[in-house]
């Protein structure tokens, strides 16, 4: 369910990191919990993010959900399609629907996060 | 720690678990939301059909001699005026003219009227007609005694004429018949709260689990799917139809609210008469209007609405149409703008966003 190779937030949100370079994500758990998403609100790029700062946020018919920084560097690409697609995230929120990729500041804080297992345990714990 | 006391269930509530649904606490009940998908359930009861839970919801019966008096004092549209078997929309306010609560009114017979009011407003509304009541009538709170199912959308009256010997076709929108459903005594009315055609039904708490399933199986070759919470609000917002503690409340008179139409000054003495005379009189200050986000982003309740840059009123309902795919919304604004065309704002996390007030209903079904 939860890819090994990811890192997790208890934001409900995930970071792959690849050397200094990472791409962000929300979990599918998240996704499941906020129904049809409707609106996405990224960064640009070239905006910097810091860990646990809020990024942007994702909206459902009913709600508004922050999505909070899993590691902080600068934005290098955003997910464009969203934009117009949104409800990609309720079908492939650890895929195509990522949210933005970001050359990380400080690639030693993604270690700090969840593995899939522990977030996993968390995801169960919270229900 | 305070005491929270446990959520109120209704009838169905393991039925909803059964289904999946996802419950939330509404107003001290617990309340499916969604089952399938917001979206998908508005689909279904605008191109279908929905079955709704709102056993929630309160019943009051007012009887007795003076039952008419009674209701026509302590409601705001003519209940006199009422003939046995007919429904209408009016409202229960203070002598200040702000609501108590909105409500549907039901003539049964000359001595008899039965009221179905908000889940979480009931004991209030009780109380406030109770304290009115110097009529020879009783009043009484029987909300123990109904559940109540909504079938909504083009095949509701398909699917309900399954179950019932009741000529549905008999009973126009805003009226309503006493009769049986699947074997069990039903009070079936032609209303709704989603801008399509449909019938909310009262049943006996203990028949409602089985009248739910058999809803369900009638209504399965239409397409049918239970439908949560979520997309009641979706369904009532785009038919502009207004939910208690978001378009109204104590702080907000009906003429603010645009509902100048349920209120007849002319019928006689009513609680809150002379204030909205006087508010009348006076000139209103504010009033409600609908818009469409014009730049992206989609307004939700309590966010600030700008006119000419500078705050001038707030959103009471936002949210994405399933059915225009467009972000709607009611605000309150100053009532010399509150009408078709004002270039507005909403600020979105504090950003102005552009947005136009718009003809309302959002929605309107087609005859």
């Amino acid at each position: 369910m939860f890819p090994e190779n990811f890192r997790y937030t208890k934001e409900h949100e995930w970071v792959l990191a690849e050397g200094d370079t990472a791409t962000i994500g929300i979990t599918d758990h998240a996704q499941q919990e906020l129904g049809d998403i409707v609106y996405v609100d990224l960064p640009k790029v070239g905006a910097r993010l810091e860990q646990g700062v809020t990024l942007g946020s994702v909206e459902s018919v009913k709600a508004v959900s922050d999505i909070y920084a899993p590691v902080s560097g600068e934005v290098t690409e955003v997910n464009a399609t969203l934009a117009d697609k949104p409800e990609a995230l309720n079908r492939d929120p650890h895929g195509a629907a990522w949210l933005v990729k970001v050359k990380l500041s400080n690639p030693a804080e993604a270690e700090g996060l969840l593995s899939a297992a522990d977030y996993q345990a968390y995801i169960g714990a919270e229900k | 720690m305070p005491d929270v006391p446990p959520l109120r269930a209704t009838p169905l509530n393991s039925v909803h678990r059964a289904l999946g649904a996802r419950m939330v606490d509404f107003g001290g009940w617990d309340m499916p939301v969604q089952y399938s998908g917001v979206i998908e359930e508005h689909r279904a009861v605008r191109t279908a059909v929905g079955l709704f839970d709102v056993s929630h919801m309160g019943e009051i019966e007012i009887r007795g001699p003076e039952a008419g008096l009674l209701a026509e004092y302590v409601t705001t549209n003519a209940a006199a005026r009422l003939q046995a078997g007919q429904v209408h929309y009016s409202a229960l306010l203070y002598e200040h003219g702000g609501f108590v609560d909105d409500i549907l009114v039901h003539k049964v017979a000359g001595d008899h009227y039965f009221l179905c009011v908000n889940a979480s407003n009931q004991d209030k509304d009780f109380a406030h007609i109770r304290s009115a009541n110097r009529f020879d009538a009783t009043v009484e709170n029987v909300g123990n005694r109904y559940a109540q199912i909504a079938v909504q959308g083009p095949r509701a009256h398909a699917t309900l004429q399954k179950l019932t010997p009741v000529d549905l076709g008999s009973i126009r929108y805003y009226w309503f018949a006493d009769g049986e459903v699947s074997g069990c005594p039903a009070r079936i009315a032609r209303t709704g709260y989603t801008g399509e055609d449909g019938f909310e039904i009262y049943v006996p708490p203990a028949d409602a689990a089985r009248l739910w399933s058999e809803l369900l199986e009638a209504g399965r070759e239409f397409g049918v799917k239970p439908v949560g919470l979520g997309a009641r609000n979706t369904l009532r917002l785009e038919a502009k139809m207004a939910l208690y503690g978001h378009e109204i409340d104590a702080s907000i008179s009906p003429l603010e609210a645009d509902l100048a139409w349920i209120v007849k000054l002319d019928k006689g003495d009513f609680i809150g008469r002379g204030a909205l005379l006087k508010r009348k009189v006076s000139g209103l200050r504010r009033k409600l209007a609908g818009f469409e986000m014009r730049g992206r982003g989609i307004a939700r309740d309590g966010y600030e609405v700008l006119w000419n840059g500078a705050p001038a009123g707030w959103v009471t309902s936002g949210s994405p149409s399933p059915t225009l795919n467009k972000n709607i919304g009611l605000c309150y604004l100053p009532a010399e703008v509150a009408h078709p065309g004002q270039p507005i704002q909403v600020m979105i996390r504090n950003q102005p966003v552009d947005a136009v007030t718009v003809e309302t209903p959002f929605y309107k079904r087609a005859k």
